[in-house]
């Protein structure tokens, strides 16, 4: 019992010594990266985490516990600001394990018997090696979680909609489509008839090399959503080889307004929203 | 007790169904529009459910339920402003809606009752003529 | 996995409907679905609290919040000690209803998430488990 709560004792008492040492650690350390924090943050998050260090310390060094909580808390908050500030994981993994020598140096001057210095090194280089992976997960965790998101933001920006007319829209569709991307394409173009009023929407596959059958029930499905909503959807752009490929997939496209190409689509949507198109006398002549 | 407001447009009426409707307050949205399209002599009902964030299938019978009696008694319905994420959903679910009209918002509402009572106007003129 | 909340509520009547709508939104915000994956997956709850209440006569359901790796995910179990369903593979059909309602509810909810599962004895009651993953 005694031993288990040395560890909180010394560091509680040297608590000031602890983050200067470490502090300074930490910038002289060639990881450390001054464009993307400031020293008043750096001290600022040391000395919390010190804090926090210690309050966990005092019931022991089981990283599992309950009161330890806070400790990871607090450092699930500090490595998701450093992921998204773009932080190596080195640097963090440095944060952690730059905190041993400041606490041997504290633990080696008041532990007098060399059994107990021992002990007490190797329960220090266990907990804050536990503590050093797990900030390393937290940090490859939430790496992944930005490149995802990323991810989902690249497919938003390669699928613009545009405006032809009055109440008219367009979803000229470009490169292989796969079921994500075709479900994000199709969300987008549901937004923007809402936000646009638009009763009419023409999707465009000419730029589509293959269709399979995912992607064809994802277009149908967004047909009968847009007409849930009040608004009618007209493909255009369907190549031989991919209208044989609908048919043999038995995907049944017989309830869509479908059309050869983008104009053809775009005249017929004209005249259903009441608009005509005519030659102006200058190009008559000319023709 | 609470109620869905009915309000009445020329002779239409325009019902504006709130967030989270509980079932029993459907059951009652249907008797209370049943009623007015009687009194109020309406030619037609539009639906607004802009701010629906779910339709399930109990509420989509409910609108169907609507669109068929308001039929009946010979007035049009549409549901107007249905949010994207509740038609996907829809979508997937399974349900379809048949014999419901639909428009984007309460104007194009307006405007495609207006061409569907001309429509069967025009209908009825034939037959008498 | 990891379990990170773990709830259970009563289905008893048609305002604990309305109450379980609310917080699979909660929980399906708190796991940062998207807007579209939220609304199929409190559109799935409220046809599985639905049937529980009305087909199961009342029972409850158990939320959690759950974690694997990156992803993120909802799991609802629906437990009632109703009737119980004679024959799973009608009930799942599209349609098929012994009451009046539309019959969507179960394989719509079967379409709208990633997993499905159902378990049913006639005179004991079923349970209907229902995930999402992100
Ligand atoms: N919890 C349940 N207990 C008993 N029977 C059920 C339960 N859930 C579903 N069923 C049966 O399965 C059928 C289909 O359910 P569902 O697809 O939700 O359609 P609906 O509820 O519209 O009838 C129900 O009509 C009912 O007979
Ligand atoms: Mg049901």
């Amino acid at each position: 019992m005694e031993k288990r709560t040395k560890l909180a004792e010394i560091v509680g008492s040297q608590q000031d010594t602890i983050l200067k040492d470490w502090v300074d650690f930490q910038l002289n350390a060639i990881t450390l990266r001054r464009d993307l924090m400031k020293e008043s943050e750096l001290r600022e998050q040391s000395r919390e985490f010190l804090n926090l260090f210690t309050q966990a310390a005092q019931t022991g060094s089981d990283v599992g516990e309950a009161t330890w909580k806070p400790v990871k808390d607090f450092l699930g908050q500090i490595t998701r600001s450093r992921v998204l500030l773009g932080f190596p994981p080195s640097e963090t993994a440095t944060f952690i394990f730059s905190l041993k020598q400041p606490l041997f140096d504290v633990i080696r001057a008041a532990v007098k018997d060399p059994k107990d210095l021992v002990t007490d090194m190797w329960t220090t280089t266990t907990l804050l090696d536990k503590i050093g992976l797990y900030v390393m997960e937290l940090h490859q965790q939430n790496r992944e979680e930005v490149i995802h998101r990323q991810q989902e933001e690249l497919l938003e920006l390669s699928t613009p909609v545009v405006q032809l007319f009055e109440n008219i829209l367009a979803l000229p569709l470009i490169g292989t489509l796969d079921s994500a991307r075709t479900q994000v394409v199709m969300e987008n173009l549901l937004q923007r008839i809402v936000e646009t009023g638009a009763t009419i929407s023409i999707i465009d596959i000419t730029g589509v090399p293959t269709v399979d059958t995912l992607v064809a029930q994802h277009l149908l499905k967004t047909v009968a959503a847009a007409r849930l909503m009040g608004a009618d959807c007209i493909i255009s752009g369907i190549r031989p080889q991919i209208a044989q490929t609908i048919v043999h997939l038995g995907v049944d496209l017989s309830e869509v307004t479908t059309k050869a190409t983008l104009a053809d689509a775009f005249m017929i949507a004209l005249q259903r929203t009441g608009a005509t198109v005519t030659k102006s006398a200058a190009s008559k002549t000319k023709g | 007790m609470e109620r869905i407001p009915i309000l009445k447009m020329g002779s239409f009426l325009l019902v504006t169904v709130q967030v989270d409707m509980h079932d029993r307050l459907a059951m009652t949205l249907q008797d209370d529009l049943t009623g007015r399209i009687v009194k109020d002599r309406a030619h037609g009902v539009l639906i607004d459910i802009s701010s629906l964030e779910i339709v399930d299938s109990f509420i989509g019978r409910m609108i169907g339920n609507i669109a068929s009696m308001a039929r009946v008694l010979d007035a049009e319905t549409v549901v107007v402003g249905m949010r994207p994420a509740v038609a996907i959903t829809l979508v997937e679910l399974g349900l379809s809606l048949p014999g419901v009209r639909t428009a984007l918002n309460v104007d194009q509402g307006v405007e495609l009752l207006k061409e569907c009572i001309e429509e069967r106007a025009q209908g009825n003129g034939h037959v008498a003529g | 996995m990891a379990t990170l909340r773990d709830e259970i509520y009563p289905i008893r009547s048609s305002d604990d409907i309305v109450k379980v709508r609310q917080i699979t939104r909660e929980w399906a915000l708190m796991q940062t679905f998207s807007l579209v994956d939220q609304t199929k997956i409190v559109t799935a709850a409220s046809e599985l609290a639905r049937n529980t209440l009305e087909h199961g006569r009342g029972g409850e359901v158990r939320i959690q919040a759950l974690q694997e790796g990156p992803r993120r995910g909802l799991r609802l179990t629906f437990t009632d000690q109703g009737p119980g369903i004679p024959d799973l593979a009608k009930a799942l059909q599209d349609g098929f209803t012994t009451g009046n309602g539309m019959g969507l509810g179960l394989s719509g909810s079967k379409r709208l998430m990633n997993d499905f599962d159902i378990q049913s004895e006639v005179g004991k009651g079923t349970t209907v488990m229902i995930a999402r993953w992100k």
